[in-house]
């Protein structure tokens, strides 16, 4: 049992009281995030990541972990009280939840949403720790051109599944791409677009470029639609649960947790997807489906459960590989970079005390969170009371503070406001913001992996796809680049097949479908709130981000399909 | 001429509505109802709901008063929609709800209702609540 006694070291390391407070700190600033909307736990960690050069990596991690599930537990908030998802991964959660609270049962909605969210997280880091060494035994074997396979799918599935639309998704990830290539080659020393400025010689700092995209360009994003009618929130006191919720809850929870996490791990899983398949389960299922849209108790429970779920799942990879599937674990992989930690699948072999205290501090803030977040659902509602600018000036300083810091130099300001700018135009013009940093943060690494490749194959372009993972790999990639089309003639062959018909709305045949089908169930009204630099399913993310309805307190409840 | 009222859902918003409702049916003019937000958060609890607004606006109609609700969101102050109000209905009157106030929070946060006293050309009257 030589995983249950690094567990343990992981608990002795993590159960430290500063790194329990720094498990604190990360699980009250994740859930003060994930309730906001437009700010995320991926551009918090981002703005936190130069603060943290002075702590140790392992309390940095502690607190990054506390903050990537605290934002999950977050969002929920927002969206059961408030109709507008904090995060984009309980848009489904306002579906039923704020119907629920609009029925008064505000209380019972965010009980079984935080319930929910401890036992699915709690399961599925359970679910890492078993999975993440057999994955990293799978992954030593793996040479250079199988890992490149493996990128180029994580890059191409999360940029091709996600967001509004394909074109703009990788006009998102080419961006991302050629950021990264900025700075002098490291194999032949040639330099790459640097515009002869010797400044740009060693690249682009990840943090700049990711506090730039994320905390500039959404303040400015914000600033350009400062004023906005307020909306109605509902009042809530302490949550809580009778009998007939915990009954009805319970299999959602799992339900939801099972679709999560397997969801999470997969490269272009993310936690919309699973979120939006639970709803869809559980409907289907449910012994009270009547209930469905006028809040049903087992819309929240799967919905959420999911979401947390997934985010254990794409630690998953993030730890075992070094391939993150999401913003946040994006950012972590650069925080990873910045503690001159390789990430991959030597990381549990060389850095295995941190990676153990990251696990077991990732029970810790499950349980915290637990702790904190019933008690403290009013307190949080209090946070959407911060006048935008106050909250935005504070962004700003910090991402400014933390741009200069890295490198002491004046010229990061001006790559900050010039890729702020571009941050602004990208969600002014609905481009999705996840592929760029991933096309970013894995690009460059992707790069190395090729060039080895090559070099062992002595520039023959056949050692690609030398390995048989490699070769079933690119396989599936281009199954899900062809899969618009082959799903275009799926359709075409057979009108109407039978599947899941959504409140009248057009078939869904299988996961990739899901986020198209959305338009048809009742969506809550993101409206102005959730940038589009949040990656929304489809359906909540109108095509014309900048002509948003700003009237998010009038639903359109979805019967007018067309 | 018009009355003009400073109303936010709260006991002072409710007590300066009141009153302006019997000025209003004394002198028998239009009363005209500013209920403002700057829009700078998400939410704002001074911002009147529509079940709100239509709550007053049945009570207005019950009581046969010619009126008008306006609910600017222009990112001005309370204080300057309601004076900017003054200046187009030309107003006879503006009533405010005075709530309980520490000098030095007044310093820090400033105060719409003194804004109101020192800049409105016509007779303000500041109400209290529970009074």
């Amino acid at each position: 049992m030589d995983i249950l006694s690094s567990l343990m070291d992981g608990f002795a390391t993590a159960l430290t009281p500063m790194n329990l407070l720094y498990a604190f700190i990360g699980v009250l600033l994740g859930t003060a995030v994930g309730v906001l909307p437009g700010i995320g736990p991926a551009m918090t960690v981002a703005l936190l990541l130069p603060v943290t050069t002075v702590l140790e990596p392992t309390s940095a991690f502690i607190m990054f972990a506390g903050i990537y599930y605290g934002g999950m537990y977050g969002g929920s908030t927002t969206s059961i009280l408030l109709n507008t998802p904090g995060e984009s991964s309980s848009v489904i959660t306002a579906i039923e939840g704020n119907k629920m609270a609009k029925a008064g049962k505000a209380a019972q909605a965010l009980a079984t949403a935080a319930i929910g969210s401890f036992v699915a997280g709690t399961i599925g880091t359970t679910l890492l720790v078993v999975f993440a060494p057999i994955v990293v035994q799978f992954a030593v074997s793996l040479g250079s051109p199988s890992y490149f396979a493996i990128m180029i799918l994580a890059l191409l599935a999360v940029t091709a599944v996600l967001g509004a639309s394909r074109l703009r998704g990788f006009a998102s990830l080419g961006l991302g791409l050629a950021i990264g290539l900025v700075g002098i080659d490291s194999v032949t020393g040639q330099r790459r677009l640097t515009f002869g400025q010797p400044l740009l010689a060693d690249g682009l700092d990840v943090v700049v470029v990711a506090v730039a995209i994320f905390a500039v360009g959404e303040a400015l994003w914000v600033a350009a639609h400062l004023r906005r009618t307020p909306l109605q929130i509902i009042p809530v006191g302490r949550p809580w649960m009778g009998k007939q919720d915990w009954k009805r809850s319970w299999k959602p929870w799992l339900r939801g947790t099972a679709l999560g996490f397997p969801f999470g791990a997969l490269p272009a899983g993310g936690a919309e997807i699973p979120t939006f398949l639970s709803y869809v389960t559980e409907k289907r299922l449910s012994k009270h489906p009547e209930e469905f849209g006028k809040g049903a108790i087992e819309g929240v429970a799967g919905p959420e459960a999911a979401n947390n779920a997934a985010a254990a799942g794409t630690l998953t990879p993030m730890l075992a590989l070094g391939l993150p599937t999401n913003a946040t674990a994006a950012v972590m992989l650069a925080a990873f970079v910045q503690f001159g930690i390789q990430p991959g699948p030597l990381l549990f072999a060389n850095e295995g005390p941190l990676v153990w205290a990251l696990i077991a501090s990732l029970f810790i803030g499950n349980t915290l969170l637990l702790l904190v977040n019933l008690p403290l659902a009013p307190v949080w509602a209090k946070l959407l009371r911060l006048p935008r600018p106050y909250l935005y000036a504070g962004i700003l300083f910090f991402a400014t503070l933390g741009a200069y810091a890295v490198n002491l130099q004046a010229f990061d300001l001006v790559i900050l406001l010039v890729l702020g700018a571009l941050g602004f135009l990208m969600r002014r013009y609905g481009l999705p913001v996840l592929p760029l940093i991933l096309g970013l943060i894995l690009g460059p690494r992707a790069e190395g992996q090729l060039r080895k490749t090559l070099q062992l194959s002595a520039g023959d372009v056949s050692g690609l796809w030398s390995e048989p993972i490699a070769v079933v790999v690119y396989i599936i990639v281009a199954l899900v680049l062809a899969w618009p089309l082959l799903a275009k003639l799926w359709r075409r062959l057979r009108p109407r097949t039978a599947g899941l018909v959504l409140a009248g709305g057009p078939a869904v045949e299988g996961p990739a479908a899901g986020p198209a089908a959305a338009p048809a169930v009742e969506g809550p009204a993101a409206g102005p709130y959730l940038s589009p630099a949040v990656e929304a399913p489809a359906a909540e993310r109108p095509a014309d981000a900048g002509r948003r309805r700003a009237d998010a307190t009038h639903a359109n409840h979805g019967e007018e399909n067309p | 001429m018009s009355i003009i009222v400073g109303y936010v859902p709260t006991a002072e918003g409710t007590a300066a509505l009141d009153r302006a409702i019997t000025e209003a049916h004394k002198s028998q003019t239009r009363l005209v109802i500013i209920n403002s937000s700057r829009g700078d958060a998400i939410v704002d609890k001074r911002y009147a709901q529509a079940a709100d607004i239509n709550e007053v606006t049945q009570r207005l109609e019950q009581a046969g008063i010619d009126h008008l609700v306006l609910q600017p969101v222009r990112g001005n102050d309370a204080a300057n929609e309601v004076l900017e109000a003054a200046e187009k209905y030309r107003a006879e009157l503006i009533v405010i709800g005075l709530r309980k106030r520490t000098p030095v929070g007044k310093l820090i946060m400033g105060s719409t209702a003194q804004q109101i006293l020192l800049e409105a050309s016509c007779p303000v009257l500041a109400v209290k609540a529970g009074a």
